[in-house]
């Protein structure tokens, strides 16, 4: 039963969940401030050494001297990268995930293969990709390609796979076809599947793409971190990383907010 | 009345990792237009596998199963299933549900689709169509399932165990419903069930099987004096105790 008066011990436990959400709150906060602040002071009074760490007031400069630093081609050039590298992966991975629900006798002849490729770290590939792709931007796709899709090969089909069976037989007593079971159930029921493979594939996109950067590029967030370090400009490095950071957390956000707004259009469950 | 279901000296034999079992030996029986069988017997007896027989999903090693005097060899357009969840997509309105059938075999024409709504409009839950069934009680949810294996206007359907995941009460309500609907509708049916209360009180006939392999050792007409009959009704009846008596002891059912 609902009241419309809250009771004392409504307001009670209100206000302590309210206190505690803020006390979490301040405490990211504080953490994080106390961090740049023991660094750029550290850095200052010279117990911290800022040729090897870098400074956050150093940092900042590099993000202030962007046209110099030509940031945004390199910001430009490993989104481009990721994203064609994460569509390619899932478009590819779920066309074969199809493939495999499909035909279950092909689904149990790669399986094997399937696991084996999925624990190979696909960065030991890079030079025998960058002979097959050559040395550029191609590469460094694939590779992206490389490590997003066998991912999304297993997690889809392992989402096909775990499609309530009641839903299929009930299907199938109106004599539906594979077609009609695969459009009208696996599909609608593994939405929220595609949607966690996306969240995982888009940090693996970049990966590849950050590794591709390291072995063969001439522009990207990855060249910058491998250049940064190789003439020791630390500032150039951390901006690098705190860029790719901050890139991880808004592709990710992006899906998260595209996950809300599908699920609320097409699911009520 | 017409005989539209007729099975006779049927024996079903699957293949097993372990070898061949045969589910059902020299099973024969029949079904009148409109009427109601329920089939009970032992846990594991092969009650599902007669349905799925009856249904054309599983082939018979002898015998034979004619549906309308044709024999059933495949599944048949002419029969429609009620599982034991009502399997309502939960991504789709409860009108596009009571539809998908319909949209699987290929028969939505305008006429099928007001014979639809007219089915939703009947048993109230028209004013729900647009709802989803997250939105819906249990009792509703069933009777949109059974609305949507009705909407195909199947000459048998089957019902496999379709009210054991309900909780006690709302199944009591549900195969109330469900019976009022089914013979509103002159539905034939043909029930597998393990609830011997159930049995008697929604069928015309109640055929009791053996163990595996399942032969019948009895069919019981269920007659009850009632004018507007229902299952409820049943249930208080003096002669309901004396059926389920009969075919507790036909069943011969023991703790092992």
């Amino acid at each position: 039963m609902y009241h419309n008066e809250i009771s004392k011990e409504r307001k009670i436990y209100l206000k302590k969940e309210r206190r505690n959400k803020i006390a979490v709150t301040l405490c990211r906060v504080f953490f994080i401030v106390a961090f740049i602040a023991v660094w750029e002071i550290g850095g200052h009074l010279g117990f911290i050494d800022t040729f090897v760490l870098s400074q956050p007031s150093r940092i900042l400069g590099v993000f202030a001297d962007f046209k110099e630093n030509q940031l945004l081609l390199h910001i430009g050039t490993t989104l481009f990268e990721t994203a064609v590298g994460f569509l390619l992966g899932v478009v590819i991975g779920c066309f074969l995930a199809v493939l495999l629900w499909w035909s279950p006798f092909l689904s149990k002849v790669s399986e094997p293969y399937l696991v084996i490729l999925n624990s190979l770290p696909k960065i030991a590939l890079g030079p025998v990709i960058i002979i097959w792709a050559g040395a550029g931007t191609r590469a460094i796709i694939f590779m992206a390609l490389a490590i997003s899709m066998i991912v999304t090969v297993l997690e889809m089909l392992n989402g096909f796979n775990n499609t309530d069976k009641e839903l299929i037989r009930m299907l199938e007593t109106f004599k539906a076809n594979r077609l009609q079971i695969f459009t009208k159930i696996v599909l609608p029921y593994n939405i929220e599947t595609l949607f966690n493979s996306l969240k995982i594939n888009i940090g693996l996109s970049l990966v590849g793409v950050i590794a591709g950067e390291f072995l063969v590029s001439k522009a990207g967030l990855g060249y910058l971190i491998v250049y940064g370090g190789q003439v020791f400009k630390m500032d150039l490095v951390m901006a690098s990383v705190l860029i790719l950071a901050a890139a991880a957390a808004i592709l990710y956000e992006v899906i998260v907010i595209t996950q809300k707004l599908a699920l609320k259009y097409i699911n009520h469950r | 009345m017409n005989k539209i279901l007729e099975v006779s000296h049927i024996k079903v034999c699957y293949q097993a990792v372990n070898g061949e079992v045969e589910a059902i030996r020299d099973v024969s029986f029949s079904v009148s237009e409109g009427e109601f069988i329920s089939i009970v017997g032992p846990s594991g007896c092969g009650k599902s596998t007669l349905l799925s027989a009856v249904a054309g999903v599983t082939p018979v090693s002898e015998g034979k199963i004619l549906l309308s005097g044709r024999e059933v060899s495949e599944v048949s357009d002419d029969i429609a299933y009620m599982l034991q969840k009502d399997n309502l997509l939960p991504w789709r309105s409860i009108r596009k549900n009571v539809l998908l059938g319909l949209e699987i075999r290929g028969m939505i024409t305008e006429e099928n689709l007001s014979y639809a709504d007219n089915l939703l409009k009947a048993y109230g839950l028209w004013e729900f169509r647009d709802k989803y069934p997250s939105q819906l009680s249990g009792g509703m949810r069933q009777r949109a399932a059974l609305i949507r294996t009705l909407a195909v206007r199947p000459k048998v359907l089957l019902l496999d165990e379709a009210f054991s995941a309900l909780d006690y009460q709302t199944r009591l309500a549900v195969t109330d419903d469900v019976y009022k609907i089914l013979k509103k509708e002159k539905q034939t049916a043909l029930i597998v069930t393990h609830d011997i209360p159930e049995s008697i009180s929604m069928s015309d006939r109640v055929i009791v099987l053996s163990k595996r392999p399942a032969v019948i050792r009895n069919i019981y007409t269920t007659e009850f004096d009632i004018p507007d009959r229902s299952p409820l009704l049943c249930r208080d009846h003096a002669a309901f105790g004396e059926y389920f008596n009969q075919i507790w002891k036909e069943l011969d059912v023991h703790v092992s």
